[in-house]
């Protein structure tokens, strides 16, 4: 027997003209998503690629340097290359000198071993003397280094158009000269130590954040409306106000002629001609952090408490249970969700943080963020700076990832 | 909040640190702010309280920051104000459109790999700024949008969706979809519907929305760092400059009127937040 076809006013089996229906209603429903979609596409996630691919593009010195790295190929990097590898040397630097544009080449090389620079611009400006035949003893005689392997297999080394080294820098590590990854010379370790402080600031700005946030969220929630309402603008004030304004109030109070060293000093604490330092380290990234911040992380907890029912705690009371009892108990295990949502969204931001840092840290207080500015505005090391911004990138997806595992991310409120 | 007359001391004990502690936090969060008010009257140069400011004397505070705000020589808050507003506006009008127009998507039932999309579309406001900055430097310097507005604003729309889509998405979960349906029935076609019946109702949704993407967009500096030239220069930029060479009273001056506006930015937002509540039927 078959199944009676149910059929729709027009003629249609109904199946077919509801999945009709919902191929349009879906097809509705893309289309309002699509420009902002394909917006944020070529705005946003093609520029964050486009600097991935910066990051471990190395094909510059390949492009002005075609025929040494072609006769390279079949030398095999233990004594001094042959004739053939010199004399496309000089090719290619006789054809940079024309262009003037060997400069470029300079600052790569010499990131791949020091003395590349005094090497390539002596050999540039002597190389109008340079006769036809015999290059590789004309050019020894320029420069003693062409005639040290080590720097020919730096320069070989320089041939991939592809290169992690720019990370590899940024955990302080290097490929020696038999591209091998070692670790750098111990005065040069810098960046293990910036990680090291970006998670750290973030890390305790976060328990400070949360620290602060829970009391007064408590309170909050727990408070009648009307007084809550007003306490509220204490948190949401900060919240709408500039950062720059926020970062420059910090400014004024930390320094050292400021109203917290005048505390200081009529407390006795300090003398009045020996005044701490809160500003330009470490302790004023903190205290300003801690204090921008705190919103992020009152909102979503108070958020939560305000869900959970006074009666309870009011039954963990008539049940026996101390306060400290019901609310390690009862209380406490409720507010996790909002604990977990406002440490998270915490760390994501001081992780990423830059102006305040940038203005109230100083050296001692300067962020991975700042180190990225510095190469992207003053060394103009662009692959490295993409390289860090990658890592960065990285670990907040990361982050965000269980972020919206945990809290979902519509979840996410605001005000 | 007062205890009932039988309240054991340690627990009274207990109760008054709470609060004491609760009322220092919000000390903390809110006092900062405070300082920078009185300092914008200063009739002197150094930024910190004078004897005579502190005994209150009339002669100790003056305008004279708001007038070099307003009218010194070789003073760039007049540019920057300009800038900061056109390109505030603009990005403003941009992302509340796309985001507006994406959450109605969003929040439709039918929508395809939502949470996916809805992390992409949010992640702006997750990512850090110098990563945005960087690569949407990159880019614009690439199409030869550096240094102009044109950059900026676009820069500034991606960076403020995320916000709109949040509150309107917000909002529209708790939209009663059968009152389009009626529109629909009663013969309104789909964009009728929409200007007449979904828009007003989600409304206050759509303003906060735009109120958070034009504080985003007027006081965003980093990304506005990388892409600005000379005459791109907006508030939050001058106020950088103005920091990092020193604390001047001009900028207490600045900053005391950017702190005005937050808090008619902030009362605006709560009044639409309450209407909202009570326009979806939440009482609480």
């Amino acid at each position: 027997m078959s199944k009676e076809q149910i059929l729709s006013s027009d003629g249609i089996p109904l199946e077919q003209s509801l999945k009709k229906a919902e191929r349009k209603n879906k097809l509705k429903a893309v289309l309002l998503v699509a420009p902002l979609f394909l917006f944020l596409l070529i705005i946003y996630v093609f520029p964050i690629g486009d600097m991935l691919f910066r990051s471990v593009d190395d094909r510059m010195i390949t492009k002005m340097l075609p025929n040494t790295f072609k006769a390279m190929e079949k030398w095999d990097g233990r004594d001094l290359p042959d004739e053939p590898v010199y004399k496309a040397i000089y090719d290619d630097l006789k054809y940079l000198k024309e262009n003037k544009t060997y400069g470029k080449i300079i600052a790569r090389l010499n990131y791949e071993k020091s003395g590349f620079s005094s090497l390539i611009k002596k050999t540039v400006r002597k190389l109008n003397k340079v006769e036809e035949g015999n290059y590789k003893e004309q050019f020894i005689k320029i420069h003693k280094r062409w005639g040290q392997p080590e720097y020919l297999v730096a320069l070989r080394n320089a041939a991939p158009n592809w290169s992690y080294a720019k990370y590899l820098k940024g955990i302080d590590m290097k490929f020696d000269q038999d591209k091998n990854i070692t670790l750098v010379e111990e005065d040069r370790r810098i960046y293990k130590i910036l990680w090291f402080r970006t998670v750290n600031v973030a890390f305790w700005v976060t328990v400070f954040c949360f620290i602060l946030a829970y009391p007064i969220s408590h309170l909050l929630a727990t408070l009648p409306m009307k007084y809550s309402n007003l306490l509220m603008i204490c948190v949401l004030l900060p919240f709408w106000t500039s950062l720059l304004v926020r970062t420059s109030s910090w400014m004024v109070l930390l320094q050292q002629q400021g109203p917290i060293n005048d505390l200081i000093v009529w407390l006795g604490l300090a003398t009045d001609d020996n005044r701490p330092e809160l500003m330009y380290n470490v302790i004023g990234t903190f205290v300003a952090m801690t204090q921008i911040l705190l919103p992020f992380m009152v909102l979503p907890l108070y958020s939560v408490m305000k869900t959970i029912s006074p009666s309870l705690m009011r039954a963990g009371k008539s049940l026996g249970g101390t306060p400290l009892v019901s609310f390690v108990k009862i209380y406490f295990p409720l507010t996790i969700p909002g604990i977990g949502a406002g440490c998270l969204l915490v760390f994501i931001l001081a992780i990423g943080y830059y102006i305040t840092p940038a203005l109230v840290g100083g050296a001692s207080g300067s962020l991975i963020s700042n180190t990225i500015a510095y190469h992207m505005k003053s060394s103009l090391d662009w692959a490295f700076a993409s390289a860090l911004g990658t890592m960065l990138l990285i670990g907040v997806l990361a982050i965000y990832w269980v972020y919206n595992k945990l809290v979902g991310i519509d979840n996410i409120k605001l005000g | 909040m007062a205890l009932p007359n039988h309240t054991p001391l340690n627990y009274r004990i207990w109760h008054y640190t709470y609060l004491t502690f609760c009322g220092l936090v919000f000390f903390f969060l809110i006092a900062p702010l405070f300082v920078i008010l009185p300092l914008s009257f200063n009739a002197e140069q150094y930024i910190h309280f004078s004897a005579k400011m502190l005994a209150l004397d009339p002669e100790g505070f003056s305008l004279r920051w708001y007038e070099d705000m307003i009218f010194g020589t070789k003073n760039p808050w007049g540019l920057a104000t300009k800038n900061s507003l056109i390109i505030a506006f603009f990005a403003t009008i941009g992302s509340t459109i796309l985001g507006t127009v994406a959450a109605l998507g969003l929040s439709s039932r039918h929508m395809p790999y939502k949470a996916a999309i809805m992390a992409l579309l949010i992640s702006p406001m997750i990512v850090p700024l110098i990563i945005s900055g960087t690569a949407i430097f990159f880019f614009m310097a690439k199409v030869g949008l550096a240094a102009t507005h044109t950059g900026i604003v676009l820069s500034h729309i991606i960076l403020g969706t995320p916000f709109v889509v949040i509150t309107v998405t917000a909002t529209l979960s708790g939209f009663d979809h059968s009152v389009t349906r009626a529109a629909a029935s009663l013969g309104s076609n789909p964009v009728n519907t929409f200007m007449k019946i979904t828009l007003p109702l989600i409304m206050p949704g759509v303003i906060s929305g735009a109120l958070f993407a034009f504080v985003t967009s007027f006081d965003e500096v980093v990304v506005v760092l990388f892409l600005a030239g000379l005459e791109n220069t907006t508030i939050p930029i001058q106020m950088w400059v103005g920091l990092r060479e020193q604390l001047s009273p001009t900028i207490m001056a600045v900053a005391t009127c950017l702190i005005v506006m937050s808090t008619l930015i902030l009362v605006s937002a709560e009044l639409l937040r309450r209407r909202s509540e009570r326009l979806r039927g939440i009482n609480r």
